[in-house]
C-alpha cells in the first residue's frame, strides 16, 4: 500500500531530535500498551505481517498525528475487533459483555522468558532454488498493490546488485492477507544512491532486503 | 543512565526532543491512560492475557535487554579476532554464543565500519530494530524525520547527531525491510590498546551501533 508509513525519501519532516538519557517508556500507559500488544500476539489470532498491516492502514492523518504506542493500541483494537475478540462497547469502558472467543494460545507468565528467548524465525524451507546469486544485477518490479508489501516506493523499478542471500523466508505480502506464508528467497540488494535519487542525495549506497517476487533479472540496461 | 556519550554536543530542548510522542496535551495523555487501563482489564477478564506476563514483558525490556548487550558484542569483537570473524560471517550465531537471542534478533547481520566505509541502519516502513542487542528503539529512530531522511540524506541526519565523517568515507545505508536485523560494528577508538572488554564496552554507545554515532573516545575513561 502506498501509505504514509512508507516514508523513505519524503521531505520537510524537520531535523532528527534526540532525547538525552531517553527511557524505554515515557508514560505508564506506554509500558502497558507495549506489553498488551506482545501478550496478545500470544493468542496467535494474527501474525506479525497482519500487525504491521493494521498499523500502516490507519488513516494517513491519524497515523502521522499519533505517537508510536497510540498507533500500536489503535492497531491492536482493530485486529481484535476484526476477529470478534472484543466489541466496540467493551473497548469503550473495559467491561466484558460477551463471552471470550477461544484462541489458539495465551502467553502465560511462566512461558514469557522462553518465548522471548526463542523468538520467531521467519526462515522456512523452500523447494525451488534461488533465482539470483551474489553479484547478480537485478531490477525491482514496479508494483502498486493496495495491500501490505515491504518493497518501499523509493526503490521500485530501480537497478541494483544482489549482495546477500538470506535463505527463504515468510512472504509478508501474502501472509498479511491470511493467504499463507508462501516462503520466498530473500536477498539484500545494493542500490547506488544516484539510481534511487539522482543527484539530490548524500548517500553512497542504500541496501534494501527484497523477496524474490520483488525482483526481475536485469537483461539490459535502459 | 544514558547510554550515549556526554560529548555528543548540545541536545535539543527536552520537551521538544520528546516531540512526536509527547505532542499530545495532558488531557489526551490521561485519555490514553484511561483507555489502556480499560483495555487491560477487559483482556485480563476475558482470559486473553495473563497479567503476570505483562509485568515480566515490561521488566524484560525496561531493565534486562538493552544496548549494554550490543556493547558487549562489539567489545568482544574488538579484542577477539576469531569472534570478530564469526560475527561478520554469521552474526546470529556469534551473538547467540554470548547469550543474546530471540525476539527481533532472530536473523542478525553485523556491518563493519572501516576507515573507508560507514554504515547506518534505518527502517523506513516501520520501526524494525535489533531488540536482542539494543533493546527497544528510541523515539527518534521511529520518527518521521529519521525514517524519511536516512535513505536520501544520511549526511544531513549525521549532522543532526553532530557526526562528521572524514572526506572520502562511503556512507552505506541499510533499510530493514525484512526480518534481517542489523548491528553496526563501529571502529575501535584509538588509544585503547590493552583495555579490558569491560572498559571497551563502556565506550560503545547505542547510536554507534545504529550508525548515527561514534564510540566515545579513549579519554572519556577518566572522565566517568
Amino acid at each position: 500500500m502506498n501509505g504514509v508509513h512508507d516514508m523513505g525519501g519524503m521531505q520537510n519532516f524537520g531535523p532528527v531530535v534526540r532525547e538525552h538519557g531517553e527511557p524505554p517508556f515515557h508514560a505508564d500507559w506506554e509500558r502497558r500498551a507495549f506489553a498488551l500488544t506482545l501478550a496478545m500476539g500470544g493468542t496467535r489470532m494474527w501474525n506479525l505481517d497482519q500487525t504491521r498491516a493494521a498499523r500502516e492502514s490507519l488513516p494517513p492523518a491519524q497515523y502521522l498525528g499519533s505517537s508510536y504506542y497510540q498507533i500500536w493500541i489503535e492497531a491492536l483494537a482493530k485486529l481484535m475487533l476484526e476477529r470478534g475478540l472484543v466489541t466496540r462497547e467493551e473497548l469503550a469502558d473495559g467491561r466484558m459483555r460477551s463471552p471470550p472467543v477461544p484462541t489458539p494460545g495465551v502467553l502465560a507468565a511462566e512461558g514469557v522468558a522462553a518465548v522471548l528467548a526463542q523468538g520467531k524465525s521467519t526462515q522456512r524451507p523452500i523447494s525451488t532454488p534461488a533465482r539470483f546469486g551474489i553479484g547478480d544485477a537485478v531490477r525491482t518490479r514496479v508494483i502498486n498493490i493496495a495491500t501490505h508489501t515491504r518493497l518501499p516506493r523509493y526503490c521500485r523499478g530501480k537497478q541494483g546488485t544482489i549482495v546477500a542471500v538470506h535463505g527463504s523466508h515468510v512472504f509478508p505480502d501474502t501472509n498479511a492477507l491470511g493467504k499463507g506464508e508462501q516462503p520466498q528467497w530473500l536477498y539484500t540488494v545494493r542500490f547506488d544512491a544516484v539510481e534511487l535519487w539522482g543527484p539530490d542525495t548524500t548517500a553512497g549506497a542504500v541496501h534494501v532486503d527484497c523477496w524474490e517476487p520483488y525482483l526481475e533479472a536485469l537483461t539490459r540496461s535502459r | 543512565m544514558s547510554h550515549d556519550s556526554p560529548h555528543e554536543g548540545d541536545l535539543h530542548d527536552h520537551d521538544q526532543a520528546r516531540g512526536h510522542d509527547r505532542s499530545q496535551g495532558g488531557s489526551e495523555l490521561s485519555e490514553m491512560d484511561a483507555r489502556v487501563r480499560a483495555l487491560e482489564s477487559l483482556l485480563v477478564e476475558k482470559g486473553y492475557v495473563d497479567p503476570a506476563a505483562l509485568d515480566i514483558l515490561i521488566e524484560t525490556y525496561e531493565t534486562k535487554v538493552g544496548p549494554h548487550n550490543g556493547a558487549r558484542v562489539v567489545a568482544k569483537a574488538w579484542v577477539d579476532a576469531d569472534f570478530r570473524a564469526r560475527l561478520l560471517h554469521d552474526a546470529t550465531e556469534a551473538i547467540a554464543s554470548l547469550g543474546y537471542t530471540g525476539r527481533q534478533g532472530e536473523h542478525m547481520v553485523a556491518l563493519e565500519n572501516t576507515a573507508r566505509v560507514h554504515n547506518m541502519v534505518v527502517c523506513t516502513l516501520c520501526s524494525c530494530y535489533p531488540w536482542s542487542v539494543l533493546g527497544l528503539p528510541p523515539i527518534w529512530y521511529k520518527s518521521a524525520p529519521y525514517r524519511s531522511r536516512a535513505v536520501i540524506d544520511p549526511h544531513g541526519v549525521l549532522r543532526d547527531f553532530d557526526v562528521m565523517l572524514a572526506d572520502g568515507v562511503e556512507l552505506r545505508v541499510w533499510d530493514s525491510t525484512a526480518e534481517i536485523r542489523y548491528l553496526v560494528l563501529p571502529m575501535r577508538p584509538a588509544g585503547t590498546e590493552g583495555w579490558s572488554e569491560e572498559e571497551l564496552a563502556s565506550l560503545v554507545t547505542r547510536d554507534s551501533m545504529i550508525g548515527t554515532g561514534l564510540p566515545k573516545s579513549a579519554d572519556t575513561r577518566h572522565v566517568a
